[in-house]
């Protein structure tokens, strides 16, 4: 039995009930559209929402952190190396935050085929002075172009150019809410005063703005000499090595590497970062199942419309079967007839998902908390496409199938004894 | 020479148990030879459509021994019992059984496309010139559903000649049609198992049509009466 004929024949039963094989193949259209359009809309909001911190959040950090020693004098001794001690009030000692020799850290790093780029970091307590009023602040010395290149910075800047900071001595990017506070403009000289108690003028020359509001009351950005000036330190002086890396999932293995190696404090993304990670994975699962149930649904639509003309082909069955045709070619009939309905509105539904994709694409969506968005965010994602497909064709081939059997087990005897 | 033996019934019984065991069939045994015109009469009930589908191989639940040209058909798989339908048996139904979503022509060449042993421009023209014989070449494109009582059972008769069967089977062709179209249907019968060589079976409980066949075997509750 040729391929040519078994689909002649699927197609004049179709074209016999084109009615419902269409309402069929939009019903599979519709649900592999909107499970593209809903999976690739979830995984842009997923994106949107990761980066929100994990763009702008090293995958590793190196740092000195305030901690009590972890070695006491008592480990050290001799006379006491077999036995146990407690030591209760232990108290940290005063570290200093400066990491050393970084830049020969920062050489070895730059050297390391695993990350991606090295950006410096000071990070400093300072009190924005407004009248009589003091603000509480904390002042980012960062290096413009590593910022911007691995971190986005420059994406953040709300007004006025990252760049100017590198270029305006003294200059600062003052975060969006405390410039609210202080009613700052772009140009104003506002001024800051150290921990150490010392006083610095400082010009604006941008505004930063992370969609986070806590955050943008309280961060600010200066160049890292600027930083350096206002604590007083000479231009070694580094408190925190960013590194971002090629493969984040490399993270937590290579904080522990550095930690080691460096003998520094190493905090990596998902240990610093866990609940964005869950957050994401569970999302997407929703989006899954949503998807799954659509397709499945359409899927049940298919089963019941092969199901109807089965019941109404049923002398046609008999017939074919009484002239020489077997259950097998039967069964390839209806299971052709179930396949082309799929694969039909499965093409049909991935034109529709990326339209309705696009659509959703250029909605406006505005917020003070995202700068860089002006439209809802989409994933244009293969994947989601290739899923659809091979599930849309899966579910199909199972509708169909189930009803082909029944249609191939069609006794013809008793059929044409019944008429 | 003796004739070649085409379908070979030996002691056939059938019964339906529903509710009760029934006898349908008892010990049915005939033989029909290459170009016989056998006609099976027999009441309503008598088991003679019954006796039809086994022999078709339709129906695969009976005891006894068929033969189809000298095959047993017993213990055969479904694929094996649908080439042989395909093969050897033509059937002709009382109900015409065209499929409506097909034109006459293509009704004709469906077994032909399962049997897949000749092109399809030359299944085609073997089509076209069995419905000329028959005479209604010129509704070869029309569809089924358009087509006359008397037009449909004559393309049904050409699909059952499709595959150049050695026996044609007929359940009730004439019970559907009026004089007229009966006469055409017999006589075409006739011209088919003279000129072609055909073996011819039909049931029928239209007596005038079986008394002009050259054998009548007549059931009567299951059992063939002898005349």
């Amino acid at each position: 039995m040729k391929v040519k004929h078994i689909t002649e024949i699927s197609g004049a039963l179709m074209r016999a009930r084109w009615r419902q094989t269409l309402v069929a193949a939009v019903g599979v259209m519709f649900s592999i559209g909107l499970f593209i359009a809903l999976l690739g809309f979830m995984e842009g909001l997923n994106q949107l929402l990761d980066g929100l911190v994990l763009n702008r959040t090293p995958h590793i950090r190196l740092y000195n952190d305030i901690l009590p020693s972890k070695i006491q004098p008592i480990d050290i001794s001799k006379d006491f190396k077999n036995h146990h001690n407690f030591i209760s009030s232990v108290k940290p000692t005063n570290t200093r935050k400066e990491l050393y020799n970084v830049q020969q850290i920062i050489n070895t790093l730059n050297k390391d085929q695993r990350v991606l780029g090295v950006a410096p970091k000071i990070t400093t307590q300072v009190f924005y002075n407004l009248g009589n009023i003091d603000l509480n602040g904390i002042i980012n010395g960062v290096d413009t172009e590593k910022e911007s290149k691995l971190f986005s910075f420059s994406d953040y800047v709300v007004g006025g150019n990252a760049q100017d900071l590198k270029i305006v001595s003294n200059s600062i990017i003052l975060g969006s809410g405390a410039a609210d506070i202080m009613r700052a403009k772009l140009g104003d000289i506002i001024t800051v005063t150290s921990t150490e108690g010392e006083q610095f003028n400082l010009k604006i020359v941008g505004f930063f703005q992370s969609g986070i509001a806590e955050i943008d009351k309280v961060q600010s950005f200066a160049s890292l000499a600027t930083t350096q000036k206002i604590l007083g330190e000479n231009s070694n002086y580094i408190s925190d090595i960013q590194i971002k890396l090629k493969d984040i999932k490399q993270a937590p293995a290579m904080a522990e590497e550095y930690r080691t190696y460096f003998k520094v404090d190493a905090e990596d993304i998902q240990t610093a970062n866990a609940q964005f990670e869950t957050g994401s994975n569970v999302r997407s699962i929703i989006s899954y199942a949503v998807g799954i149930t659509l397709l499945i649904v359409s899927g049940f639509g298919i089963y019941n419309i092969l199901n109807m003309l089965i019941y109404e082909k049923m002398d046609t069955i008999a017939i074919l079967k009484a002239t020489g045709f077997a259950g097998a070619d039967v069964k390839k009939i209806f299971i052709t007839i179930s396949l082309s309905i799929g694969i039909a509105g499965a093409l049909a539904g991935l034109i529709l998902g990326f339209l309705l994709s696009l659509v959703i694409d250029a909605i406006p969506f505005n917020t003070t908390s995202l700068p860089t968005v002006t439209t809802y965010p989409i994933d244009y994602g293969i994947q989601y496409y290739i899923i659809a497909a091979l599930f849309a064709i899966g579910t199909t081939y199972l509708a169909g199938w189930f009803p082909a059997r029944k249609a191939s087990m069609v006794d013809p005897v008793i059929i044409i004894r019944g008429k | 020479m003796e004739k070649q033996i085409i379908l070979e019934a030996r002691s056939i019984c059938k019964s339906f148990y529903n509710p009760v065991k029934v006898d349908v069939l008892k010990d049915v045994s005939f033989k029909l030879s290459r170009g016989d015109y056998a006609s099976i009469i027999g009441k309503s009930g008598s088991g003679k459509s019954t006796l039809l589908y086994i022999l078709s191989t339709m129906d695969t639940e009976f005891s006894g021994t068929l033969l189809i040209n000298g095959v047993d058909v017993k213990n055969k798989s479904d694929m094996e019992l649908a080439d042989i339908r395909n093969e050897q048996i033509g059937f002709v139904f009382q109900f015409h059984y065209l499929l409506n979503e097909f034109t006459a022509l293509k009704n004709v060449m469906l077994p032909g496309y399962k049997l897949n042993k000749v092109s399809e421009e030359e299944l085609e023209h073997n089509a076209f010139k069995l419905l000329k014989n028959l005479g209604i070449d010129g509704l070869a494109h029309k569809m089924a559903y358009q087509l006359s009582g008397g037009e449909k059972q004559r393309v049904a008769i050409a699909r059952a000649m499709i595959n150049d069967p050695l026996i044609i089977m007929c359940d009730e062709p004439t019970g559907n049609l009026d004089n007229k179209n009966s006469e055409i249907v017999f006589n075409i019968f006739k011209e088919l198992t003279e000129t072609y060589n055909k073996t011819l079976l039909v049931v029928t409980h239209d007596l005038d049509f079986a008394h002009k066949t050259e054998r009548i075997i007549e059931l009567d509750d299951g059992k063939i009466v002898d005349r």
